[in-house]
């Protein structure tokens, strides 16, 4: 627990869990506090410092979008407006973001809404999670009027009139709320309900490369934003250039003259400072920015480097000579259309159950040389989960002569097999049986791959796991 | 006389492939099969075009025969391959099979169906690809038009796999493409192996439409581990005196 003085009271500052389960609660006095619990561990609040790791949580945040701003004393806002994608959604971003402060030791609410105010409002008194769009009003209204980030005597007030849920006040009259509690409660609503814009004024590591550049005569022609994502992206090479190092995430942040603010981030597989490259990267992309009114500025920002020594040779154009930087700079290309993870390549793994035999790779991680076995034919097309089918055996463990499959029933003419899968008791496949696979080849001449779950003698089932042709 | 004519049509070809923008340098790729090679313009499958690819057969939908068929092309070219897919239904040891190597393939998922075309494309346009397999159900003549720029561009290779997944979806497959050329794989019945077990798989590979060529139909063996297709032998030589034997056998 920390306290800090109001005037002449010691007053309470923040609580942690477990005195918070003793009913202490921020605002309240010390004394007040200490006569309810008596052995109470008090230090001394340090707005200072906790405002400092404040900005170094929002700095590490950057790693989830460009746009993080510190929201004193204890928020932080993430605009992750076309980022979100990159983590596989926005349940996902979120899961990832509180996950990982968990496990910084940082208790965390996340939410995710169409309006700052709303997420606000839902991260720290509703569910959390995410707000679907378009639902911002259901999600706020039934909510306490304290999520307006309005001062204290102008809650009381309207507690005193029996105020107490947004969806109350926002059924109140306009003109006569704005008259009786002034322009800010009205707008706070506004911006809680998501009618009201509201500016994140993004936060730009002190020490980052960046370039900007900033227009007397607001742009807004996507060929003008094009010409000057180049310049930018020549500046900011040349910068790195001379600190010796590459990008490998870029940011582009768009100040619009309205005060709206339009981010774009993409990613590179590794560090990289060509300018063209850079440049192509965001060219998909820069036609989901809304120019608005216009757009008086521009910042592009590397918002995350890496040493790169050597300059890069251009093999392009240089007849047969296939490089692999050129594969390195494909991938950063795809990366940013779908999102770097949904690319990558398939590595074996030690293991014999066929779910089980590939892991996901970096697409530019260095070759494996590891293969499958070659010995075990293995299908090219695998039913995940395996569909279940009716097959009819003339002896116990034999191949079927028949089976019947999405209501088709197919005569096995020849089939190979059994070849006897086993569980991997040491992976945790404590429930699941041995199989044994057969392959069979129809009388069209069509091949599958299909497993019992278990010997005929004690009820085996017949599965359709896959396809060879 | 007859000499003469075929000269003048080489002549003419030459001309148009020039007129093509096609680079001379790259020579179609072969399949290893003189049956197919002779038959096809070039001696093979060409380079830095469009090639389309579609199942037929009782599991159609799964692609299990073309899947391995286009594997077998991309592991006889040289170089990195690009496969962009959508469903999560590729076992990639099954790919190991036509000699494709795991280091050389490098997949790129896209959620939607849309999103699969503008990825085949941007791999297209990258040089150091040997190939780019795509999985595509929707493919208009615009969008296949733009894939074969794209690769008659940069040389590289762009085979589709046409996957469906509904009877209306599969009617699509019959729209025309500008793709060069449009295979269909199916499934045939294997060789009978004295003994219990399974030999070595049988297509009917099927050259639908291809730019010069009339369609034709072949049975072809499997790929093996190098990607190679080969001629059944008890069809390889002249099917219709094989065919003959066994009448008199009988």
């Amino acid at each position: 627990m920390t306290v800090h003085n109001v005037g002449s009271r010691r007053v309470v500052r923040a609580v942690c869990a477990a005195a918070q389960e003793l009913s202490l609660h921020v605002g309240m006095a010390l004394a007040q506090a200490q006569a309810l619990v008596s052995n109470l561990h008090v230090a001394e609040a340090t707005p200072e410092e906790d405002d400092a790791s404040l900005r170094e949580l929002a700095r590490w945040a950057i790693n989830y979008s460009p746009v993080v701003s510190p929201d004193p004393p204890d928020g932080l806002w993430i605009d992750i407006a076309g980022v979100a994608h990159l983590f596989g959604g926005e349940e996902e971003l979120l899961r990832d973001l509180t996950s990982r402060l968990t496990r910084q030791g940082i208790a965390a609410k996340a939410a995710v809404a169409d309006a700052p105010g709303a997420a606000w409002a839902v991260a720290r008194y509703g569910a959390g999670g995410v707000v679907p769009a378009g639902r911002t009003v259901d999600a706020v209204a039934s909510l306490s009027i304290r999520v307006l980030r309005i001062p204290v005597d102008k809650l009381a007030t309207l507690h005193r009139l029996g105020i107490e849920r947004i969806g109350q006040l926002a059924a109140m009259p306009r003109a006569p709320l704005v008259r009786r509690f002034g322009r800010d409660v009205a707008l706070r609503l506004d911006q809680t309900m998501g009618h009201a814009f509201e500016p994140i004024n993004p936060l730009i590591p002190k020490d980052s490369v960046r370039a900007a550049i900033a227009f007397a005569e607001p742009i807004g022609r996507i060929e003008d934003l094009k010409s000057v994502m180049l310049r930018l992206a020549k500046d900011l090479c040349r910068q790195l250039e001379r600190r010796g190092e590459g990008v490998r995430r870029l940011d582009l942040l768009c100040q619009r003259v309205d005060q709206k603010s339009a981010c774009l981030r993409v990613g590179t597989s590794k560090a990289n400072r060509d300018a063209a490259h850079l440049t192509k990267l965001f060219d998909e992309r820069l036609q989901t920015i809304d120019p608005g009114f216009g757009i008086e500025e521009i910042v592009l920002v590397a918002s995350k480097v890496e040493p790169l020594a050597e300059t890069q040779v251009q093999a392009r154009g240089l007849g047969d000579e296939r490089e692999e930087a050129d594969i390195g700079q494909l991938v950063d290309r795809l990366g940013a259309r779908v999102g770097m993870r949904k690319i990558y390549r398939l590595a074996p793994v030690q293991s014999l159950v066929p779910e089980r035999m590939t892991r996901r790779i970096l697409p530019l991680a260095p070759p494996t040389g590891a293969v499958w076995p070659e010995n075990l034919p293995r299908p090219t097309r695998l039913l995940d989960p395996p569909e279940p089918v009716v097959a009819t055996a003339l002896l116990p463990d034999h191949p079927p002569r028949f089976f019947i499959w999405r209501k088709v029933k197919h005569n096995v003419v020849k089939a190979d097999g059994p070849e006897r899968i086993t569980p991997e008791w040491w992976k945790g496949d404590r429930n699941s049986a041995a199989r044994d696979y057969y392959r069979v080849e129809t009388e069209q001449g069509g091949r599958f791959w299909i497993f019992r779950d278990a010997p005929t003698a004690e009820g085996g089932r017949w599965w359709m796991h896959g396809f060879f042709a | 006389m007859h000499a003469g004519r075929q000269d003048r049509l080489a002549a003419l070809r030459l001309q148009i492939a020039r007129l093509d923008g096609r680079s001379q340098k790259t020579k179609p790729l072969p399949f290893g099969l003189k049956a197919l090679d002779s038959y096809l313009p070039g001696g093979g499958l060409a380079r830095g075009a469009l090639h389309e690819m579609i199942e037929a057969g009782h599991a159609s939908e799964f692609a299990g025969c073309t899947t391995l068929f286009t594997a077998g092309i991309a592991a006889r070219l040289k170089g990195p391959v690009l496969w962009c897919l959508t469903r999560r239904d590729l076992f990639a040891p099954g790919l190991l099979r036509a000699g494709l190597h795991p280091d050389r393939v490098i997949y790129a998922e896209a959620e939607r169906e849309r999103e699969v075309l503008p990825l085949i494309e941007e791999g297209l346009r990258e040089k150091g690809l040997a190939a780019v397999v795509g999985e595509v159900t929707r493919m208009s003549l615009i969008a296949s038009r733009r894939l074969q720029l794209a690769a008659e561009a940069t040389g590289v290779t762009a085979l589709v796999i046409r996957r469906w997944w509904t009877l209306a979806e599969k009617d699509l497959v019959h729209l025309p493409t500008a793709a060069v050329t449009r295979w269909r794989i199916a499934p045939a019945p294997s060789e009978l192996m004295p003994a219990p077990g399974l030999g070595r798989e049988r297509w009917q590979v099927e050259l639908l439409r291809c730019r010069g060529a009339e369609p034709r139909t072949w049975i072809v063996e499997a790929c093996d581990a190098k990607g190679r297709l080969a001629l059944p032998a008890d069809l390889a030589d002249r099917p219709d005196q094989a065919a003959d034997r066994r009448a008199a056998a009988s």
